[in-house]
């Protein structure tokens, strides 16, 4: 009996000690990429290849971070943005990415770019625990904490925009028969998807046509003929900006009048509506969930003229009217956020604790209204969105914010 | 009905785009028996020079000229600088260097010129012709096309000069032997090619956006339709393109599904390739031994 009980206290004192020398070596050591005066974050983004119209993301992260560190810093520590070249290509992502955790010795990831290259190194960055966070894709499948706790997305996820559709769709256009073009890939199909889950029983009678573009295809001229054939008076379009613009010059040129609903993606007002021609872009319907800078009725709003600040001194290489660059922007504003929120305590640990712990967060550029949340079981950092009719300038926002 | 016919007009115009690559094409192999898989890149480098021409205030005809003219220099350029180093080398040597051109040329233009999608003017009116199945524009590449075959025709045909690059393509010793200097017919067919190519590429992109990739796809059809038509055969090019175009929206719209568009030009390629080696117009050569 004795005998036993030693045994037991030798456990728990053994437990207590490992327990300590854990705590004590968090404190001290800490984790990788943090010094008294630094903290390294790593990234990777397509500056060249064929995605490198994204380039300018990374270089607006950067531009931001230049700023935070003329600014001292967050808790007098600079940040060290090493942002590297994967152009677009998963086997460099790889390497890459195994260079910054491996050698460069990075405290995070954040702001990795492109659904195909963060794939490649999903598994690679859970096994290693690092966080890899503002995962800058719009995929869904970052929000999966179960499976893989060290990664979080970004973007309002592709299925959870589509949703919002069905739910505008439902509500005001219950017997709309909608033809569907979209790209033959992940990102269409995640799209396809959303919208026949937020339609439910009614998809199968709801949605009458659907076709799809290969990225090489020339044009989509094609497609767009068969879905006008189809009867449709719904047409939902789930392309990327050049084939945006080619769609919506052709349903216009050819003389059909749907409702037509247009994906975020390619909702840019100076990089896709004015190629395919303004008058040919009223009525174009799309859900939003941050402010475009050159929108007139955002002018007089604090953030946006901050915006506009930043970008002449800190980029002004930069082109003004490129809505990719307030997603950068707005990636550097929350990682800064977030360090700040973790304080003193940089550990990996607390990094994605404080990820996880976002409350009604209201972040510069965001519509009003359209919150940041998580929880622990929650890694959809955006899920709301509103919708906005095309007037042949701007974008007018309509009804409520949409989602949770 | 209405919609076949609407199907087939458009793969028509389709077909035109690929129509006016394929020329490019059928002129490089004519002059050097290579294919250049850069051709599509050196046509959007020069459809950005017409670009910067027309912003930059130069009238539309005025621009095109010039363009046709410096691409013309810049394909004689690539030919004298790079491809005669190699000209000796093995095939796959060759190969490696075209693609390299083509990444090059792909991420110096996105350099300089963004890849944000860019609207290249139309020389032609922008009432439709014929309803609104065609616009002019569509007939217009056509037309253009066309006019570039007569001229290639009437230059292979009935100038000295195009009998000397033939004869070179043919027989590079002999020509030699006949006082043709090669080096230089092989450089002046790499110009023609690039003027040709300029001027598929300022058709095209009215139609699909101006950007850095607008020729990756095309090249692909524009290979089926040169490989269709025969590859040493500027009328089989023009006739291949159409015919890809059209069957490419027919069988996309009726057959296989839009999911198997490009998979129809892939198994084009890949069927002429092997029952028909020499494509529908072109010539089969018999090699004495």
């Amino acid at each position: 009996m004795a005998f036993k009980n030693i045994y037991t206290v030798l456990v728990i004192a053994g437990f207590v000690g490992a327990i300590v020398t854990g705590c004590g070596e968090q404190q001290s050591a800490g984790d990788p990429g943090v010094t008294d005066t630094e903290i390294k974050i790593g990234s990777t983004n397509p500056y060249s290849g064929p995605a490198s119209a994204y380039g300018t993301i990374g270089r607006a992260e950067s531009a931001y971070f230049d700023m935070i560190n003329e600014q001292g810093g967050v808790n007098g520590r600079k940040i060290n943005f090493i942002s590297l070249d994967d152009g677009y290509s998963p086997p460099r992502t790889v390497e890459q990415i195994r260079k910054l955790v491996e050698e460069e010795q990075v405290l995070f990831l954040a702001g990795t770019l492109g659904t195909p290259t963060n794939t490649a190194i999903h598994k690679y960055v859970n096994a290693q625990q690092v966080p890899h966070i503002f995962v800058n894709t719009g995929a869904s499948k970052w929000d999966n904490p179960d499976n893989f706790p060290w990664t979080m997305g970004y973007n309002l996820s592709y299925p959870n925009e589509a949703k919002i559709y069905a739910m505008y769709l439902l509500e005001n256009k219950p017997d709309a028969k909608i033809a569907i073009l979209y790209q033959n890939d992940d990102y269409g199909k995640d799209y396809v998807h959303g919208l026949k889950d937020g339609l439910g029983d009614k998809a199968d009678s709801m949605i009458v046509a659907e076709a799809s573009y290969e990225v090489t295809d020339a044009t989509i001229d094609s497609q767009i003929v068969s879905l006008q054939a189809s009867g449709a008076d719904t047409f939902f379009n789930v392309t990327t900006p050049k084939f945006a613009a080619q769609a919506i010059r052709k349903v216009y040129d050819i003389g059909w009048r749907p409702l037509h609903i247009l994906n975020n993606v390619s909702s840019s007002v100076g990089s896709v509506l004015t190629p395919a021609g303004l008058e040919k872009s009223v009525g174009l319907l799309t859900a939003v969930y941050f402010k475009d800078p050159i929108d007139p009725q955002w002018a007089d709003s604090p953030d946006v003229k901050e915006y506009k600040e930043w970008f002449e001194k800190y980029y002004p290489e930069g082109n003004i009217n490129d809505v990719f660059n307030v997603n950068g922007y707005m990636i550097a504003w929350g990682v800064v956020e977030v360090l700040k929120r973790t304080g003193d305590e940089l550990s990996r640990t607390n990094v994605m604790k404080q990820m996880a712990s976002i409350k009604d967060l209201e972040a510069p550029m965001m519509l009003p209204g359209a919150k940041w949340n998580t929880s622990a079981e929650d890694f959809a950092l955006i899920e709301s969105g509103q919708l906005a009719r095309f007037d042949g300038e701007k974008w007018v926002l309509f009804g409520d914010v949409i989602g949770k | 009905m209405e919609a076949f016919l609407h199907q087939v007009f458009s793969g028509l115009a389709n077909g035109a785009i690929y129509a006016s690559l394929a020329l490019a094409l059928v002129m490089i192999y004519q002059s050097t028996h290579h294919i250049n898989f850069a051709q599509g890149e050196m046509a959007m480098f020069s459809t950005y020079l017409a670009w910067a021409m027309i912003n930059a205030g130069i009238p539309y005809w005025m621009a095109f000229a010039l363009t046709v003219i410096a691409s013309f220099f810049i394909g004689l350029t690539i030919e004298r600088v790079i491809v005669r180093r190699v000209a000796d080398a093995p095939v796959l040597t060759l190969v490696v260097v075209f693609i390299a051109l083509l990444v090059i040329l792909n991420s110096i233009t996105g350099w300089i010129f963004t890849y944000t999608i860019k609207v290249f003017p139309s020389p032609f009116p922008e009432q439709p012709l014929f309803g609104p199945y065609v616009s002019s524009h569509e007939a217009g590449v056509v037309g253009v096309s066309l006019i570039v075959l007569l001229l290639l025709f009437l230059f292979f045909r009935f100038t000295s000069l195009g009998l000397a690059m033939r004869a070179t393509a043919e027989n590079a010793v002999s020509s030699r032997l006949s006082g043709i200097r090669v080096g230089w017919m092989l450089a002046l067919g790499w110009g023609l090619a690039a003027s040709i190519g300029a001027i598929a590429g300022m058709m095209v992109a009215p139609i699909v956006y101006l950007d850095p990739n607008m020729m990756s796809g095309i090249l692909l059809y524009g290979i089926a339709a040169a490989l269709m038509g025969g590859i040493d055969n500027p009328f089989g090019a023009v006739v291949g393109g159409l015919i890809v175009g059209v069957l490419e929206n027919l069988m996309g719209a009726y057959v296989v599904g839009t999911e198997l568009k490009l998979t129809v030009a892939l198994m084009l390629i890949i069927g002429v390739l092997i029952f028909k080696p020499t494509g529908l117009f072109g010539r089969s050569f018999v090699t004495r031994v």
